[in-house]
């Protein structure tokens, strides 16, 4: 089926979040703005004004109810989703590269960059899920990267852990409520940047996406390689597709790189490699420019893609997707349906 | 283990009872003596003379004079030639040259000459006779020298042996700063034999067998082989830029283009005389250098400013296809010709052709028809010399007679192209009209292995051609042609390919060639011909905009189309293909697989290579960044004879049954390998997936937590929501209120 090209950003895209409902659409770019959409039709409900500055990030809480974005105005807001309005803005000394709230809603950390004497942070805030209610002031937590400042970070399942990527390809694992250090593992080539870091379903498992150009299936509890993703060209962003298992990567050769050659050098496709097996199975084209972001419809329904061309590609799956299976993943589900029968 | 300052004892470093007359220098003294320079340089010691009485000593002396003054002047009065008490002589003179010079060739032209049946000359320095030959310097008693024990050494050939019984083939690829020897699978990943990190430091290079694999390092080449690929020979020529095999692996050219410099302390095999030389032959058994030749100035193109020359030619020196010669062209005036293994210039002088501008050796010994002597053929042009004419001509070599020559007029350039027996050889000559304006190419054709040589002139073509290539081991060839100005444009040019072959005939004679078709409109410009003839691919490399690969077969099996009844050719168009950024094609040895690739030398987009089967289907597609090099090995010549492989090729059906069923097996194994690879993963996964969703919802309920973190969450905002609503509806009741009071105050 044809996507839905979503023009709304007039520069890069950064990063594009689905709520968990799978029917609304959040996407941040560099030009300042925060647009949300509905996912069916592509139809523009409107833009959450106030960031003076590009923004990197953005997160939606389990209910739908507000909104995080990080910004390079070195700020944090909160938004009400329903109104638009800002609820809470919190100031740092550097920008905020990531953002994303725990598996309940109730703790947000974000990424602070590293810039003029200060080193990159993860900080954690504890967070009410309410419109009215007044937000605390106070970090609950600052976790300093003294070696290699985190590039993304996230939750994983029951807050235990928050796991970070870092600019030296390295993944870090720290304790969800003190912040101790527990693990930091070389998982990519090093000096070769972490550019994605998004989860499973259930926060067990998570993908990280690499400069190195591959993305790496890795366990949160510790921090085991599962499967790696080989693609040709550097990674920005890697998502792990709910229902079907597969794996979703976006990259392209950067900008300054491609220079003057055609469209199909810069290799500017989204890819899909089965998750299990690790085989590329096939590609979408569309963009003009690199995949800076990926995000899979918690659903199963769809994905969308952002580019540096500024545009979000939305797609919905058709019936070849759902039906697309390898023999001996049909030999198992005919095993189950026998034995479910039975 | 070496002695080091803490290992040092007191009583070494003790310098009370350590006398400096004591220590005994004269092994040192020996070894750094000081050459002074005697005043003997000029003299050289002449041995192995015939024993000569008072009255033939002068007759000798004047023999003597005469070898001994081809390289340096002396005369009767500087040989002093000792008598023995018996009146005979001793069997050696002392000679005196005029300079240093002289005597040094002397000894290095003359040592070994011999003067009869009997007697070889020996020419030594008086210095190094006093130097080598001093009391104590030789052993008094003879001692055998040491024979090493024999070793067995590795089959060089062991890759012919295919572990897997497949007569695969292998091919090396050089990516990144690796090297790696692999056999071609087809489409499976090639498997590795050897993988090496820094193997070489520009390229490498198989030896026209595939015995040796060459890597080119600053100080020299290395040549590599045998099952273990170790070292096997080094010849060491220091910044060399490229390296040339003779055609049966016996010798080696390197050329760099920088000078060669001795140092002062020597060179572990290069001397003093090849200072200043820019090619080194070598032999490759012993890893000797035979001979090395300075770099020519090749006089730049009269006038013809445009056309400029290559800045070396290469391969500048030229083997016959047997290694007993070399050759080099010395432009416009001569051809020298060097024999093997002595590499001394055949009957001492250079073959002088006036205005000659190229030859080429016959690609394999030709067997002329009535010729019964043994002879190498080159073939050669000269170009419009005043009022002669332009001149091909085809030389027989040892003899230097010219076996055939054609004179033309009008030639503004000639190619020569050997077909691969040696049988034809097609001279594309490019002609100019007498204004000089207007262009066109004709191909004439040597029958090479016919009385008397016959040349048939073929066509006339209007357009330039800017590629030829003959069928190996066969009699057909194609032509490309274009009508553009040739040179390096964005878009490729658009260009025709014609396909030439021989009418039938009556018996085994080989028909005229005639023009069999052209395709037009194309954009090639380069012909790859299958090793084994029949196959033909055509394509467009190293361009940018295209890379098309259109796979022929010229004996093809179907319907032949009306008018070419009386061809020798059936020509079909089997495939059709497209390989992105492709820089390079080469045919495997067997003529079974092509491989393209595209190389990080010449671009770095989409590097890496694929490989065709003979009839075009793409079988494997590899992207490996910076990807440099891919080169087949070569195969040496079969070792069945001619009946032999008839009777193969007459009972193909029957081995092709069984190589099929091998096939089939092989592809369904593993295939059954890869299922069973891939249920394992499924499994490995799932079991996994388990473990951790049971530890998951062990330590969810152990803390307390709900199964659904978010659940609960929903649900309440559900609940608020719904409520939230309800007020609103109130709210809109209120409203219809406030109506039905507007309308009371009305009545």
């Amino acid at each position: 089926m044809r996507p839905i090209l979503l023009a709304g950003h007039e520069r890069a895209l950064t990063q594009i979040r689905y709520n968990p409902d799978g029917d609304l659409i959040f996407s941040v770019s560099k030009d300042q703005q925060i647009c949300v959409w509905m996912a069916h039709n592509g139809e523009r409900l409107g833009t959450y004004r106030g960031h003076q500055g590009a923004i990197w990030t953005i997160d939606v809480d389990p209910t739908s109810t507000i909104l995080a974005s990080g910004s390079a105005d070195n700020t944090i807001r909160l938004w009400d989703i329903k109104t638009g309005k800002c609820l809470k803005t919190w100031d740092f000394p550097t920008a905020v590269k990531r953002v994303e709230f725990n598996e309940d809603g109730t703790k947000l950390l974000g990424v602070t960059e590293k810039r003029m004497g200060h080193l990159g942070t993860i900080v954690v805030f504890d967070v009410k899920i309410d419109v009215d209610a007044e937000q605390t002031d106070e970090k609950e937590l600052t976790i300093v990267c003294e070696e290699s400042k985190a590039t993304v970070a996230g939750w994983s399942y029951l807050s235990k852990y928050i796991i970070a990527g870092h600019e030296d390809g390295s993944v870090s694992q720290y304790d969800g409520k003190t912040g101790d250090l527990i693990y930091n593992i070389p998982i990519h080539e090093l000096n070769q940047q972490i550019t994605d870091l998004q989860w499973s379903q259930d926060r067990t498992y998570f993908i990280t996406a690499s400069k190195d150009k591959t993305a790496r299936l890795i366990s949160a509890k510790d921090l085991e390689i599962l499967k790696t993703y080989t693609a040709d060209t550097p990674l920005n962003s890697a998502v792990i597709t709910p229902k079907k298992e597969f794996v979703i990567l976006g990259g392209g050769q950067a900008a300054m790189d491609v220079t003057t050659t055609a469209a199909r050098q810069g290799k500017f496709e989204a890819r899909f490699y089965h998750k299990i097996f690790e085989d590329e199975i096939g590609r979408v084209r569309g963009h003009f420019g690199p995949l800076n972001t990926v995000a899979a419809d918690p659903t199963g329904k769809g994905y969308a893609s952002g580019g540096e061309d500024g545009y979000v590609r939305v797609h919905a799956f058709d019936k070849g997707y759902y039906d697309f299976m390898y023999e001996v993943e049909r030999e198992r589900q005919n095993r189950l349906a026998a034995a479910a029968s039975a | 283990m070496a002695p080091s300052f803490d290992h040092l004892r007191d009583e070494d470093l003790d310098d009370e009872d350590f006398d400096v007359d004591e220590v005994d220098i004269s092994d040192l003294r020996e070894k750094y003596e000081v050459q002074l320079d005697e005043g003997y340089d000029t003299f050289v010691v002449v041995d192995g003379l015939p024993s000569v009485d008072e009255e033939t000593k002068p007759k000798l002396i004047k023999f003597l004079l005469k070898k001994l003054n081809t390289v340096g002047r002396t005369s009767a009065d500087a040989i002093y030639m000792p008598m023995g008490d018996d009146g005979m002589s001793l069997r050696f003179a002392f000679v005196e040259y005029s300079s240093p010079a002289e005597a040094a060739a002397a000894v290095r032209q003359l040592n070994f000459t011999p003067l009869d049946k009997k007697n070889i000359m020996r020419v030594n320095k008086l210095t190094d006779i006093d130097r080598y030959g001093r009391e104590g310097r030789i052993d008094e008693q003879y001692t055998p020298p040491k024979i090493e024990e024999f070793q067995e050494k590795e089959h060089l050939r062991s890759f012919m042996a295919d572990p897997s019984g497949r007569g695969r083939d292998q091919f090396v690829m050089f990516r990144g700063e690796t090297v790696g020897v692999f056999w071609n699978n087809e489409k499976d990943q090639p498997e590795n034999v050897v993988d090496r990190q820094q193997w070489t430091e520009t390229f490498i290079q198989w030896s026209p067998q595939g015995t040796y694999l060459t890597s080119v390092h600053a100080q020299g080449v290395l040549l590599w082989g045998g099952a273990s690929w170790s070292r096997l020979r080094r010849f060491p020529h220091p910044f060399v830029n490229l390296v040339a095999f003779s055609p049966n692996e016996n010798y080696l050219v390197t050329w760099s283009n920088r000078p060669i410099s001795i140092p002062d302390s020597g060179h572990p095999s290069l001397s003093l005389d090849d200072d200043g030389k820019n090619y080194v032959i070598w032999d490759i058994e012993t890893a000797k250098p035979l001979r090395s030749f300075a770099q020519q100035d090749t006089p730049a193109a009269e006038g013809d400013a445009a056309k400029k020359q290559p800045k070396f030619p290469w391969p500048a020196f030229k083997w016959s296809a047997d290694d007993k010669y070399v050759a080099r062209l010395n432009q416009g005036t001569s051809i020298s010709v060097y024999e093997l293994p002595k590499m001394n210039l055949l009957d001492k002088t250079a073959i002088k052709i006036d205005g000659v501008m190229d030859f080429e050796w016959a690609p394999a010994s030709v067997r002329r028809d009535g010729v019964k002597t043994y002879e190498q053929l080159f073939c050669f042009w000269t170009p419009e010399i005043g009022s002669n004419p332009a001149r091909v001509g085809l030389m027989s070599i040892p003899s230097k007679q010219i076996v055939r020559s054609l004179n033309l007029f009008s030639v503004s350039d000639a190619k020569l192209h050997w077909q691969s027996d040696g049988a034809y050889i097609c001279v594309k000559v490019d002609r100019h009209s007498k204004s000089k304006k207007s262009q066109a190419t004709t191909l004439e054709i040597f029958r090479v292995k016919e009385k008397g040589v016959p040349v048939e002139v073929v066509d006339t073509v209007k357009d330039t051609v800017i590629n030829f290539a003959w069928e190996p081991k066969g009699d057909r060839f194609v032509i490309i042609t274009t009508t553009e100005p040739v040179g390096a444009t964005a878009v490729p040019p658009k260009t025709a390919a014609s396909f030439f072959c021989p009418e039938k005939a009556k018996g085994n004679a080989v028909g005229n060639f005639k023009h069999l078709r052209t395709l037009e409109k194309k954009n090639h410009n380069a012909i790859y011909w299958s090793p084994k003839g029949r196959f033909v691919a055509i394509a467009t490399v190293g361009n940018q905009q295209g890379a098309d690969l259109e796979f022929y077969d010229l004996d093809f099996e179907g319907e032949k189309p009306e008018g070419e009844k009386d061809m020798t050719a059936n020509l079909q168009l089997m495939n059709m293909s497209e390989h992105y950024g492709m820089t390079d094609v080469e045919w495997d040895p067997s003529g079974r697989y092509l491989a393209t690739w595209a190389s990080a030398w010449k671009h770095s987009m989409e590097n890496g290579y694929h490989v065709y089967d003979f009839r075009g289907e793409l079988l494997r597609e590899e992207p490996i960044e910076k990807f440099k090099q891919f080169s087949w090995r070569p195969r040496p010549p079969t070792l069945l004879s001619k009946d032999e492989q008839k009777t193969i090729r007459k009972n193909l059906r029957e081995y092709s049954r069984v190589f099929e069923q091998e096939d089939t097996e092989r592809i369904s194994s593993a295939d059954v390998a890869v299922v069973e690879a891939r249920r394992q993963l499924l499994l490995e996964w799932y079991s996994w997936r388990e473990n951790v969703e049971e530890e998951l919802s062990e330590e969810r309920a152990a803390l307390g937590l709900p199964e659904n973190p978010v659940e609960e969450l929903l649900k309440e905002k559900t609940e608020a929501a719904a409520h939230g609503e309800a007020e609103e509806q109130v709210v809109e009741e209120i409203m219809e209120e406030v109506l039905e009071e507007s309308e009371e105050v009305v009545n």
